[in-house]
């Protein structure tokens, strides 16, 4: 049987108080920090999704976004590079549509069913922009999930699925744009989501002779934090016992990455035997219908959707969100000529996408950057390559920038001994002032450096342990 | 291996106004720093055999110099080693001169630091090569760094801690009150230094030094014609320089409370010119306080203080002029900000009007051995130099 063998999923630290984008809207919509994207996020859900399961047995990355940071340029290789898969694993982008994640989602069981891979990672995120102040500023969120496709130790076995596309414009963006548009709210929601939706979903049942009610838990995609329960009841569901809240209160939607994390939240909660329905939307929709095994009882030690929403920071600066997302103009670091070589970056790759420091064969020292001589014994060109991405450190020392214009002053950079060995100086993000101190202990996280002639730089960064 | 100690003598020395010099290009302080250095040592530009100059930033190539000065044909070399540059440049025509090679070298370090926005054209990037994965930010987080591990280490609290870096500063800007040439010549109160905005945690303002335009220049010679020149020359007694190797950041035994790069160039010097006891022997030193922080651990790594005692020591005022061992008597990079190439030399400078007795107001009381030390780089990356000179 086909299915889901693990999942993961990521909610940025930061989430913005609607009251700060609208006088009285309510609740608050999780929002990335100025320096994570769709491709941060997704190697954040992926890295949580892999918990305790060995990279080189992954065969596959299908990274999923309306948002990709690069137009030409393939996202799904900056993931597996970060996530340190193998060199030789099937990559694709699924892009430029809400359902891209459920999209990926279907291709990856199709591979695995049809033999051409063993397990398929599918990472989807989404970081979209709504026009400030406006309706889908406040509905939009950002956010990463991600899962593991296989066909042992199946945890969700995916039972039969349905799609539909529709041709519409209901909500869209233009290549060039920056703000996502849409037409008005009940012609998008009459003729693109309720029925591309409903039109799923009743295939899906007629086709596996299901009703309803068989249903433990109905995940649909939404829109907006009404439209969804509209739906589930024209479509004969109990919105009160069978619908997993869309979490419009503490999340939003997160695009492509929304159905993938709804389901992960209703998998939080899932008991074996459990059969759920999953609906996508976006120009079409696809359904699914799934079953939760005693497997799923191996695979609850991530952090998942309820750690992460519980683990947060709350923005009510409007001004902050927007220098965050490029929005209000910045002084930028005077004098430095930065200049980016992409042979340099070529040549670093194994060092900065996947945190790989060297370990030296002779002394055991474990050195970052990775060096040709060793610094304790001098033996020469005797590394065995070391990852560091997973490891856990304590800072050692730090400083705190508050005058070199950056998007979030103080700038702390750290200097941190990895558990186990290794020394490396880095950034640190996602921190308060305060909380910062020698001895503290932090984690590893993927994020951009620097927007630099339209390329789009990543590197490591320290955070405090995402309790 | 051999030693420069006494091989060497210096007989003449210039240093231009340090500054914003809007109204100066690199090439006026090159004329400025060296023919004052001219006139002191009483010779022409053509008797220079061979020359060496410094900078980062501010012409490049040793033809820049030669270009300025019209010296005709002979060998200019440029050297480049960040903040260290002055020194380096100085000891590497003290070498040329105790090879035998040449009778009379020139050394010049100028940089136009004002000339590019933020002072600084580019940043150290580190650990990287240009890939912009690297960590970059102004120097100071580095040495931020330094100082939130001292406190830490020695359960100094932030006031407290911030109180002995205040010291060194409000020490270093009364100094520059006195010398006419400092870029900053103002005093400071301890309040203010203790409550300017901050910079890098835990550094503020007054911990930092500026950034400035300046040149300064010395002329060498071998002893035995320097006597011919003047009484009152200048002898080489050490010239050491020491590099890191990634040390601080490859190995965790590193403990950001001291930097062994100036450790080990001081005691190569204090082997050199035969010094046992540094804190007793050393007269006069002029230190690397880019930031008060790089002060405080000089005070340690060069032995005038116990490891973990130069707090003690700022207390009780032994490196103000009138303490047992002046540190930075012209007010130090602090007053006269950091031209990074002319820095070393401009150290030399004050260390050579301070032996002649021509230092006006802050004039020590002895003055037959002094130091000059720079530091630069980054942590693990540090370049040191060092040098130590003598009465004739």
């Amino acid at each position: 049987m086909v299915g889901i063998t693990s999942y993961g999923a990521y909610v940025p630290l930061f989430r913005l108080a609607r009251e700060a984008i609208a006088k009285g809207a309510r609740g608050e919509k999780a929002i990335c920090n100025f320096d994570e994207d769709s491709i941060t996020m997704a190697v954040a859900a992926a890295n949580d999704c892999l918990n305790g399961i060995d990279r080189d047995t992954i065969d596959g990355l299908y990274f999923a976004t309306t948002t990709s940071p690069y137009r030409e340029k393939l996202g799904a290789a900056i993931v597996a590079m970060a996530v340190d898969l193998r060199q030789d694993v099937i990559t694709a982008d699924f892009a430029n549509s809400l359902k891209a994640g459920t999209g990926a989602f279907r291709a990856a069981i199709d591979a695995v069913k049809a033999g051409s891979a063993r397990k398929v990672m599918v990472a989807a995120a989404d970081c979209r922009l709504g026009i400030p102040g406006s309706a889908l500023e406040q509905n939009f969120a950002d956010g990463a999930g991600a899962l593991l496709i296989g066909d042992k130790d199946v945890a969700v076995t995916v039972e039969a699925s349905y799609s539909v596309y529709s041709e519409i414009l209901d909500i869209w963006r233009a290549d060039g744009d920056i703000f996502v548009r849409s037409w008005e709210d009940r012609f998008s929601s009459t003729h693109g989501y309720l029925e591309a939706v409903g039109e799923a979903v009743s295939g899906l049942m007629r086709k596996s002779k299901l009703s309803p009610k068989d249903f433990a838990k109905v995940v649909f995609y939404s829109p907006d934090a009404r439209r969804y329960v509209e739906l589930a009841r024209q479509l004969g569901f109990d919105d009160k016992s069978q619908l997993q809240d869309a979490l419009f209160a503490v999340l939003g939607n997160t695009g492509a990455a929304f159905p993938l994390m709804l389901l992960i939240a209703a998998l939080e909660e899932a008991k074996t035997g459990d059969l759920i329905l999953l609906a996508s939307y976006g120009n079409g929709s696809d359904a699914f219908v799934l079953r939760v095994t005693e497997q799923i009882e191996k695979i609850r030690n991530r952090r998942g959707m309820k750690e992460h929403l519980a683990s947060k920071k709350v923005v009510t600066d409007y001004r902050r969100y927007l220098i965050w997302r490029g929005l209000l103009p910045q002084e930028t670091i005077p004098g430095p000529i930065r200049f980016l070589s992409a042979p340099a970056a070529w040549r670093e790759r194994e060092a900065n996408f996947r945190l790989h420091g060297v370990r030296c064969q002779v002394c055991r020292t474990i050195q970052f950057p990775p060096q040709r001589v060793c610094t304790k014994c001098h033996a020469k060109d005797q590394f065995e390559p070391y990852r560091l991405s997973d490891k856990r450190a304590k800072i050692f020392t730090f400083a705190m920038d508050y005058v070199t214009p950056a998007p979030d002053l103080p700038t702390v950079t750290t200097t941190i001994d990895f558990d186990g060995g290794g020394r490396m100086e880095c950034y640190m993000t996602d921190r308060e002032p305060e909380q910062v101190k020698c001895g503290l202990p932090v984690e590893m996280s993927f994020r951009k450096i620097i927007d630099k002639d339209g390329a789009h730089i990543y590197f490591w960064k320290s955070i405090p342990i995402r309790a | 291996m051999g030693s420069i100690k006494d091989r060497v003598a210096i007989v003449g020395m210039g240093c231009t106004q340090f500054g914003e010099l809007w109204d100066k290009s690199y090439k006026d302080l090159m004329v400025d720093a060296c023919y004052e250095a001219f006139e002191d040592a009483g010779i022409e530009p053509k008797d220079i055999q061979a020359a060496w100059y410094g900078s980062r930033e501010s012409g490049f190539t040793g033809a820049h110099l030669a270009n300025a000065l019209k010296l005709e044909y002979i060998p200019v070399t440029r050297v480049e080693n960040f903040c260290a540059g002055g020194t380096d440049t100085f000891r590497n025509a003290c070498y040329g001169v105790a090879s035998g090679a040449y009778d009379i070298a020139l050394a010049c370090g100028v940089e136009k630091t004002k000339d590019h926005l933020g002072g600084f054209t580019m940043y150290l990037t580190i650990p990287f090569d240009r890939s912009m994965a690297e960590w970059e930010l102004p120097p100071v987080s580095q040495f931020a760094q330094l100082a939130t591990r001292y406190f830490h280490h020695y359960g100094l609290g932030y006031e407290a801690g911030r109180r002995i870096l205040s010291k060194i500063s409000v020490k270093n800007h009364h100094n520059g009150t006195m010398s006419p040439k400092a870029h900053f010549r103002r005093e400071i109160t301890l309040e203010q230094a203790m409550n300017a905005p901050m910079i890098s945690y835990p550094l503020n303002l007054f911990d930092a030094c500026g950034m400035s335009d300046g040149g300064a220049a010395a002329i060498v010679t071998t002893p035995e014609i320097a006597k011919s020149m003047r009484k009152d020359y200048i002898l080489v007694k050490a010239l050491a320089l020491a590099n890191g190797a990634g040390q601080a950041t490859l190995q965790p035994e590193y403990d950001f409370i001291h930097i062994p790069e100036t450790v080990a160039a001081g005691k190569a010097a204090y082997k050199e010119a035969e010094i046992k006891k540094p804190r007793q022997e050393v007269d006069i030193a002029i230190v690397h306080d880019c930031f008060t922080i790089t002060e405080l651990l000089i005070y340690e790594d060069l032995g005038f203080s116990p490891r973990g005692k130069g707090p003690e020591d700022v207390e009780a005022g032994t490196f103000e002029l009138t303490g047992d061992l002046p540190v930075n008597t012209d007010g130090g990079l602090k007053c006269f900000g950091h031209p990074l190439s002319a820095s070393g030399l401009r150290m030399i400078y004050e260390v050579y009007k301070q032996m002649q007795g021509k230092a006006g107001p802050r004039q020590i009381k002895k003055a037959d051995i002094g130091l000059v030390h720079n530091v630069g780089g980054v942590n693990g990356l540090f370049n040191c130099a060092v040098a130590i000179f003598g009465r004739a």
